[in-house]
């Protein structure tokens, strides 16, 4: 030890042993104090808000994902399918995973055809969460998935999600009746119908789709995962399973529906086919249509706009939207009103010079030399004008009114679509609350021909007709014929619903369908004969404008002042299985136009029914229209058999 | 060298068995906090830490082989030596996570700011030792240590390493109050400190700035500079009273604690064991600390009992920054805790300075009788 213990030796001299220990004591007890401390700080952490963090440290480590339904299907009566869900793939980007993003950015803008400066910008938004995989194009192309999986080597961290969406089979068929699909707005979602829906849920905006949302959507199911700190699925934890939706079958018969779309092809206008028996609407057709796949795919708003604001409106449902005056189809209601009001019976004689004056008014009729003294079986056959002028005369408007509510206008119909139109039935008090004035005698006469203020939909005709097809029923009309739930849970068959018999005699409607046999046999309606059929039906011919006292001839008119055509009709007289109405938009006169394809309906309607051979190659020729691989269908179309009836 | 039979005898059992104690939770909780079901860093981290550990302990024998006295000779040269050390890691030191603190020695990556702390705790003690007063310290005394201190955490300060610098700074100061200083003097150091401190604010970067204002208030920044801090409350706070379970801890297993093996190392064991974890834990450093100084008070020699003091300050204040730090009472400072981080430079600084306790543990009997025979001399 040597020098360094001597060195001590001389440190000790001033070495106080008391005081040493009193300063260690207080550096003890300060040390220990301060450890402490720190463990009050855990235990204020650890007990006292223990449970706070222990709920924060689950709310880190738990995440719920949704799983999203599968969206019933779609089929009509006989079990063809219309609406499925087929397999969407969107590409997504994790770019935790890129290595070089603007290589990748080079590549894909080649492969999928995209400007690149679009590319980056979508790529550029996943930054915030780039452990996360981002979607930069949705529902990408056969080829461009193709062509991302041989390229997958040059492409890392690139992914394909898959998604379902909606696939309506046979495009543009039934587009209004079925509707189609969007992303579901705010204010639907504030509304409190769409209860299982959240953000970013595809949802029924129109027809079917729309109507029968919460059928469809069915429930989604929810998977509980742990993910790690950057977000990354490690476990499932639970697993709800997803409910899918019900499917629908439809009351409609596609062939029927397809052989109705072709008939109005090329024109405006709509088509409704209803069964009398029941009020199932067979086929219901609105021209022009459009492709529902198109929402599904996404539309621009450029291209939202067009479709929108195109002059022929392509996305209304002209069936029971389009309202327009029924002309000469409303002499039904006029008959039916003059005979229970004892205005005219069956056997009254009414004469027609060719026009008939009230007031300072002149009213002509459609044939200016007059039809002579006429019954009112011959007053429908040959849709005369004054003749109802003079039994609306007796009748007032007021009573006029009453039977054609009776019958179904003015009112919506009830049927499950969205967005249907009421029509208009005119008498006083409308018109002294619309015009603030009193009616008008003269303004009686255009009403019971079905012109003036009359407004009806196609659907409505087609229920006034099936009224006079079932003898006095008014059923609701009906689109969906049964729910099915999915897995095993049964069916439900949706039963017809009569909502009144109109207050008319058996005899007095007897009276009225003999005019209108009389109307297809011999009258204006002849072009809408078939031979084996009893057909009986009654012409419309609506004016658009008044157009003075001559009458233009239809091609020497502009488009939009032509008249519309109508012809309602059912078949078989005696025992009616089909009531058809047929609305052309300024297609001129009713019998001439419109009759032929009331015909072609109800010709096609008993055709299918026989199992027609002629009429199978008619269909697969029709299929070509909506489908690029109509094989599958004909054969589907060849052993339909219904699952309504 | 000749082993006295009384150094056996005296060998401080105690003080082992808790180090060792300790050091066993520490592989224990590395062993959870490299683990991840899921795959990840490396799962070999607490194998190496054995190694560390075997190969601290190495060095605790090695440095209470011989009498601790002969530091002395050696605290200067080693000092400039390290001091040298720092300079060079400055220039060529390897990257790591933006900071140049290592040395890569190959097998290891030697940090020279760690051994600098035990270092200066022997230079400082030797110091005080030479320039012995009796009532305390002047300004004029305090010249030549403040510069010993000043120049290694200047330069760590350089590399960036606020935390350790800051450790310097402290571990001086309390052994100079240890020591005693004027009053007059303490009184305006004081002053001039809280002066200063919008002057080492300038001097800051901007990340240090950061952690500084982020501890004032982690909830301005929870995805930023605020994670850190609010994902290590959690953990420690979620593991409530007995804590989730060993390997259980879904902070740490799931990656959301940051740093999780190296200085957040002490988060995992409070979420895994709870608060009675964190109990045992830190009431086994308190008997360290505790019976470091009983062997401070013990040994009757300045010399012995200021490297002992020092000793005990050191490990005082990385288990309080660290503890404190990953708690939420603390800036974020880089510390790591004695035996609970992973990190080979920590385990053998923090191993050779419980050496050199024993060392001085187990020699007070023999200086005892040996200054005695000189007093009476």
């Amino acid at each position: 030890m040597g020098v360094n213990s001597l060195k001590h030796s001389d440190l000790l001299d001033t070495y106080d042993p008391e005081e040493h220990r009193l300063r260690i004591s207080i550096f003890a007890i300060s040390m220990a104090v301060v450890l402490l401390l720190l463990l009050v700080h855990l235990w204020y952490l650890q007990i006292i808000k223990g449970q706070e963090y222990k709920h924060l440290s689950e709310n880190n480590r738990v995440r719920f994902l949704d799983v999203l339904p599968a969206r019933g299907l779609i089929l009509d009566r006989n079990g063809i399918l219309l609406a499925d869900n087929r397999p969407s793939y969107n590409l997504a980007v994790t770019l935790e995973d890129v290595p070089d993003p603007d290589a990748l950015v080079a590549n894909l803008s080649k492969i999928l055809d995209m400007p690149a400066a679009l590319l980056e910008e979508r790529i550029n938004k996943a930054r915030n969460v780039p452990f996360k995989s981002h979607r930069i194009k949705s529902d990408i192309q056969w080829d461009e998935l193709a062509k991302i999986e041989t390229n997958k080597l040059i492409l890392p961290g690139v992914s394909i999600e898959i998604e379902p969406r909606r696939n309506y089979v046979l495009k543009s068929a039934a587009s209004h009746m079925i509707g189609y699909l969007g992303e579901i707005t705010l204010p639907q979602l504030k509304s409190g119908r769409y209860t299982i829906n959240k953000p970013g849920d595809q949802v029924g905006k129109s027809g079917i789709e729309k109507e029968w949302q919460v059928s469809l959507n069915g429930q989604r199911g929810q998977r509980q995962i742990e993910v790690d700190a950057a977000g990354r699925e490690l476990k499932e934890l639970s697993h709800q399973d997803p409910i899918p939706g019900n499917n629908l079958y439809l009351t409609i018969d596609i062939r029927l529906q397809m052989v109705a779309e072709e008939a109005l092809r090329g024109n405006a206008g709509a088509i409704v086919a209803m069964d009398p028996r029941n009020g199932f609407i067979l086929a219901m057709a609105s021209s022009p249509a459009f492709d529902q796949n198109v929402f599904v795919r996404g539309l621009s708003s450029g291209e939202w706009k067009d479709l929108v604001n195109r002059p022929d409106h392509p996305l209304e449902n002209r069936a029971i939207q389009g309202q327009y005056p029924p002309g000469s189809t409303f002499k039904i209601i006029t008959a039916i009103a003059g005979l229970e009001k004892g205005v005219i019976t069956p056997d009254t004689r009414l004469s027609c010079a060719g026009s008939y004056a009230l007031g300072n008014g002149v009213y002509r009729c459609w044939r200016k030399e007059g039809h002579g003294s006429i019954s009112l079986n011959r007053a429908i056959v040959d849709s005369c004008d004054v003749y109802f002028y003079k039994v609306g005369q007796k009748l007032g408007v007021d009573n006029i009114a009453t039977y054609a509510r009776d019958l179904g206008l003015g009112q919506v119909t009830g049927i499950n679509l969205a967005n249907e139109k009421p029509g208009l039935v005119p008498d006083r008090e409308w018109k002294v609350r619309r015009f603030k004035e009193s009616w008008q005698k003269g303004e009686t006469l255009p009403v019971a021909i079905g012109q003036g203020f009359d407004l009806a939909t196609p659907l409505q005709m087609a229920q006034v007709i099936s009224t006079m097809a079932n003898k006095g029923i008014i059923y609701k009309p009906t689109v969906v014929a049964q729910i099915e739930k999915v897995g095993g849970g049964g069916v439900t068959k949706i039963a017809p619903e009569v909502l009144r018999h109109i207050d008319a005699s058996p005899r007095n409607i007897e009276a009225v369908r003999n005019g209108l046999l009389g109307v297809v046999e011999g009258g204006t309606g002849t072009r809408a004969k078939i031979p084996g059929i009893k057909v009986a039906g009654k012409t419309g011919t609506a004016q658009v404008i008044k157009i003075g006292k001559i009458r233009l001839k239809l091609q020497q008119l502009p488009y939009k002042y032509r008249d519309h055509a109508w012809f309602v009709a059912f078949a078989p007289y005696d025992s009616p299985e089909i009531a058809v109405s047929v609305l052309m938009e300024h297609a001129g006169h009713g019998g001439s136009t419109a009759g032929p394809i009331a015909k072609r309906v109800i010709e096609a309607f008993f055709a299918l029914k026989n199992n027609s051979k002629e009429w199978e190659q008619t269909l697969q020729a029709l299929l070509k229209n909506y489908t690029e691989d109509p094989g599958d269908l004909a054969n589907q179309f060849h052993e339909a058999r219904s699952h309504v009836d | 060298m000749l082993i006295d039979r009384r150094l056996i005898n005296n060998f401080d059992w105690l003080l082992l068995m808790v180090v060792l104690i300790i050091a066993s939770i520490g592989v224990l909780n590395l062993y959870s906090a490299t683990f991840s079901t899921y795959g990840g860093i490396g799962q070999r981290i607490y194998v190496k830490q054995i190694y560390w550990v075997i190969m601290g302990l190495c060095c605790m024998i090695a440095s209470l082989s011989f009498d601790y006295h002969k530091f002395q000779s050696y605290a200067y040269p080693a000092y400039f030596i390290n001091l040298f050390f720092l300079v060079v890691v400055l220039v060529i030191g390897r990257a790591i996570s933006g900071s140049q603190r290592w040395i890569n020695l190959g097998f290891f990556s030697y940090q020279p700011s760690e051994s600098m702390k035990v270092i200066l705790i022997m230079v400082l003690a030797k110091y005080s030792c030479l320039n012995e007063v009796k009532d305390g310290y002047s300004l004029r005394d305090l010249v030549t240590p403040a510069l010993l201190v000043l120049m290694p955490a200047v330069l760590i300060l350089k590399e960036p390493d606020l935390g350790s610098a800051f450790i310097l700074v402290l571990l001086s100061s309390i052994m100079f109050l240890f020591v005693r200083i004027k009053w007059k003097t303490l009184t305006l150091i004081t002053i001039s400190g809280i002066a200063a401190a919008p002057l080492a604010w300038h001097f800051m970067k901007d990340y240090q700035r950061n952690r500084i204002l982020t501890f004032i208030s982690p909830d301005n920044d929870p995805l930023g500079a605020g994670y850190h801090i609010i994902q290590s409350k959690i953990a420690v706070g979620s593991g409530q009273f007995w804590g989730k379970g060993f390997l259980k801890g879904t902070q740490s297993q799931l990656k959301f604690l940051p740093e999780q093996h190296t200085d957040f190392a002490f988060s995992v064991l409070a979420e895994e064991w709870g608060l009675m974890g964190s109990l045992v834990l830190i009431l086994l450093f308190l008997i360290l600390v505790l019976w470091g100084l009983n062997i401070a008070q013990r040994s009757r020699d300045q010399y012995g009992n200021m490297l002992a003091f020092g000793v005990v300050s050191y490990l005082f204040l990385e288990i309080v920054i660290n503890v404190g730090m990953v708690t939420g009472v603390l800036p974020v400072v880089g510390i790591p805790l004695p035996l609970i981080s992973y990190g080979g430079s920590s385990v053998i600084s923090t191993m050779i300075s419980l050496g050199i306790l024993m060392n001085i543990s187990m020699r007070r009997f023999i200086f005892h009788s040996a200054g005695s025979g000189q007093e009476t001399s």
